[in-house]
């Protein structure tokens, strides 16, 4: 158990958690228990059912309160004599400035996406406290240290931005069914039931040039006092028949392809049509009307594969209720994955399509986990991920520098492990975030706007939260509460001017310094001009580079999921584990006592060929339990 | 439970797991029945787990009462003498449980883990035995292996340094786990 001397500097410490969810209300009890006794815990969120399975903190009657309130008040039932201050806040908020986290031995993040993580690496860098960082999915996790100047920080590894697809593959050439999925919800619920001025065109152009939409007024219009149900027929009929037609004609696209065929209601239903209006109007036993398409059609399986005839039933009823419900919405709805009405028509729609491509149809409950990014989530992984947080909080509150570890908690045991401490490596020299190396950017600078680069560059892949923009002593853009008004117009038409003309022109050789105030973060960038882009690959029309990821990440092979959780294959994780090699990434220190790293080598290889002669049955035991998982998992 | 269907409300409530281990999984874990005995540290985590995955019941057995100790690992217990005075640990973790999942069975055995045969322990899929001495886990271990289906049997063990948990599978034969608490590695040995 812990030391006297720990136990005290524990009671001493003031701890800083973001985020109080799935592995926040672990840490949180953890945290509690270990004897910790300052807490303050930043959440943004509001409980919903959904959470109830892991974050054990909450109960149903707590649904839409907040979670930091929530957490604290479950936490202080078994632990009275504890602070806990918790924040509904954003932690992007300017409030929690650089000096409210100098106020903190150490921050612990809960978090669930890129973004904030940046910008709390980016704050405590700046107040120069360390952060311990982890991540879930499922069975997999990770914990690991971020300490300045000692270590890497989050950025120092690039992380992959999240997954776009070309235009034209959602617009013309699906092959996988998530470019049906991106189709229905980012362009046609966009276009039917969201803000109707798009950047994307729902429209085939055919070969000649000549688009759909330029013959008549804009198709997906509804006419007025146009009967819902017609409109709906009509809708589909354009888009999953005429565009797809359309689309036939250009002979080029599918000279490699399998083509698409084009789907019309008539073909779907053919002479049920006239009985199928009076039962799509009834509601079931007079239960009150649930706006769920799949209510009203007595669909209720959400893991159940529909039938092209059901989706398309789907998809006319959803359409329908909005239009028929749901009327004041329309035309300022977005997606939403807990919007029922919206998923079922979300799922109808690239159903549909995935049908006319010859696309595997998916479940309602699978397209909703696409559609709405959802993350797969048990308690268990969470609860350990939260106790190794702890570990490694304890060890930095005890400056315990040379037993900092990041350790990943794996799904099958590599190794016979199932957690896997990794050593960490020390900063990247060439990481702009810590170590102020300055970029390179490729761009044309008589045709891109200075817009272009803030929302791309600065925004998006540096992740400043609230840039400003000099070149030399001219300042070209700021973002600011106290700005004046003639600021404000000034930087609003600076915005749109292309870089080679702004006041303080930007051509090639140009050196811009972009700054973000809040996070303490400066980054030079070398502009260079460059004529072309290649539309597919270089969509952006800009190419940001300079930024080395470090050897140890080519070594690793890490990559990210979505959710921001680093898998990296976990043999190479391990690298050097392996018997010849002395030069060890894992130290265990079995003794406690310090070696040197040949020595240990020796040890653990000896300890690795000892297990392993038992091996063989065990890991056919485990291989045997999880390969059902596994399995269960390709079957979804 | 009933049917062989989840429940909407099942399924909204446990979306993400079923997105884990899937739905048919959910089903089974929903009809199966877990007995646990000896409350406290890591039995605790574990019972918050298997009720919060949804199992179709628990029942758990500890008659000791609420003691200084007890309550140190235990975020189960309210700490009020008012609510746990008078009460087992069973009782106190039995009222905390339930509303953690209302949709799983929990609920309170009393009585000595040696006292029991095969025919209460047939009841169980899983049993979960703890704070308890070597003698008494063997003997349920023993009561376990007579039964005609399938019962998991775990034990645990937890002191400074070295936590332990043994894990018998019928199938499978024993194996046993063995923690390095300093290294924060998992691995495993077998005996």
């Amino acid at each position: 158990m812990a030391s006297e001397q720990q136990l005290s500097t524990i009671k001493g410490s003031k701890v800083l958690m973001v985020g109080a969810g799935g592995i926040g209300c672990e840490l949180l009890k953890t945290l509690a228990l270990s004897g910790f006794q300052d807490i303050h815990i930043i959440d943004m969120d509001t409980i919903e059912v959904s959470n109830l399975n892991r974050q054990f903190l909450f109960r149903q009657s707590h649904v839409g309160q907040s979670k930091a309130k929530v957490a604290r008040d479950a936490i202080l039932k078994f632990r009275p004599g504890i602070s806990i201050t918790p924040y509904h806040a954003n932690v992007k908020d300017p409030d929690f400035s650089v000096d409210f986290f100098k106020q903190f031995n150490v921050v612990l993040n809960g978090l669930d996406n890129l973004d904030a993580r940046r910008h709390v690496n980016r704050l405590c860098l700046a107040a120069g406290v360390p952060l311990v960082e982890s991540g879930t999915t499922g069975f997999l996790g990770q914990v690991t240290v971020h300490v300045k100047g000692r270590t890497e920080c989050y950025e120092c590894q690039p992380k992959p931005a999240p997954k776009t697809y070309p235009v034209c593959t959602i617009t013309n050439t699906p092959s996988k069914f998530v470019h049906c999925i991106v189709w229905a919800k980012d362009l046609l619920f966009a276009k039917l039931f969201g803000d109707k001025n798009q950047e994307h065109d729902l429209n085939v152009h055919s070969k000649d040039g000549s688009s759909s939409s330029k013959q008549t007024k804009d198709v997906f219009e509804r006419e007025k006092e146009e009967n819902i149900e017609q409109y709906g027929k009509r809708i589909y009929d354009h888009v999953f028949g005429y565009n797809i037609e359309l689309a036939l004609s250009n002979e080029e696209t599918w000279r490699n392809r399998n083509k698409p065929r084009p789907i019309y209601v008539r073909d779907v239903f053919s002479s049920e049509l006239a009985s199928q209006n009076g039962n799509l109007h009834k509601c079931l036993n007079g239960d009150p009307p649930s706006l769920s398409a799949t209510a009203s059609l007595g669909l209720k399986n959400p893991q159940d594969l529909w039938s092209l005839k059901e989706n398309s039933k789907v998809f006319l009823e959803a359409l329908k209720l909005f239009f028929s419900k749901r009327e004041e919405e329309i035309g300022n709805l977005s997606f939403d994955k807990d919007d029922q009405l919206a998923v079922e028509f979300v799922t109808a729609a690239a159903n549909i399509r995935a049908s006319s491509f010859g696309i595997p149809l998916h479940s309602l409950f699978e397209a909703k986990g696409i559609a709405g990014n959802i993350v797969h989530a048990v308690a268990t992984t969470n609860a350990i991920i939260a106790g190794l947080i702890v570990i490694e909080a304890i060890k930095v509150l005890q400056h315990d520098v040379k037993n900092y570890r990041m350790t990943y908690c794996l799904e099958h045991p590599s190794r016979k492990m199932l957690l896997m401490p990794v050593e960490l490596s020390e900063p990247n020299k060439s990481c702009y975030v810590c170590s102020e190396t300055p970029l390179d950017l490729e761009i044309n600078t008589h045709r891109s706007k200075l817009r272009d680069v803030v929302d791309k560059i600065v925004k998006t892949k540096l992740g400043m939260n609230l840039p400003l923009i000099m070149h030399g002593s001219a300042l070209l853009y700021e973002v600011g509460d106290d700005l004046e008004e003639d600021e404000v117009a000034n930087y609003a038409a600076n915005l749109e001017k292309v870089l080679s003309k702004l006041p303080a022109s930007v051509t090639s050789g140009t050196i811009l310094t972009v700054e973000d105030l809040q996070q303490e973060l400066k980054c030079s960038i070398n502009i260079k001009h460059r004529e072309e882009f290649d539309e597919e690959k270089e969509s952006d029309g800009m190419i940001l580079s300079g930024w080395t990821p470090p050897r140890s990440a080519e070594k690793n092979g890490n990559t990210t999921v979505d959710n921001e959780v680093s898998t990296s294959s976990a043999s190479k994780a391990v690298p050097l584990v392996a018997e010849d090699d002395d030069d060890l990434q894992i130290i265990p220190t079995i003794t406690g006592k310090k070696r040197k790293l040949s020595k240990v080598s020796n040890e653990t290889k000896n300890k690795r060929k000892a297990a392993e002669l038992h091996s063989k049955n065990d890991v056919v035991m485990l291989d045997d339990d999880n390969s059902d998982m596994s399995k269960k998992k390709r079957e979804q | 439970m009933d049917g062989e269907e989840l429940t909407e409300h099942e399924t909204a409530l446990y979306d993400r797991q079923i997105r884990v281990w899937g739905a048919d999984a959910q089903r089974r874990l929903s009809k199966s029945h877990v007995l646990i005995s000896g409350l406290k540290g890591t039995v605790i985590e574990f019972c918050k787990n298997i009720v919060l995955a949804g199992v179709g019941s628990v029942t758990l057995i500890d008659d000791r009462v609420v003691t200084e100790d007890l309550l140190a690992a235990n975020f189960l217990i309210p700490h009020d003498e008012n609510v746990y005075a008078g009460k087992s640990l069973a009782e106190l973790c039995c009222d905390s449980l339930k509303d953690f999942n209302p949709m799983v069975r929990v609920s309170v055995q009393k009585g000595d883990l040696s006292s029991f045969s095969v025919d209460f322990f047939e009841k169980f899929d899983v049993v979960v035995v703890s704070s308890c001495s070597l003698s008494t886990k063997k003997l349920v271990n023993e009561e376990c292996r007579k039964a005609s289906k399938r019962i998991a049997f775990y034990t645990h063990f937890h002191s400074d340094f070295v936590a332990e948990a043994l894990i018998r599978l019928v199938q499978f034969g024993v194996f046993r786990i063995n923690e390095k608490h300093k290294n924060g590695d998992l691995r495993f040995l077998k005996r």
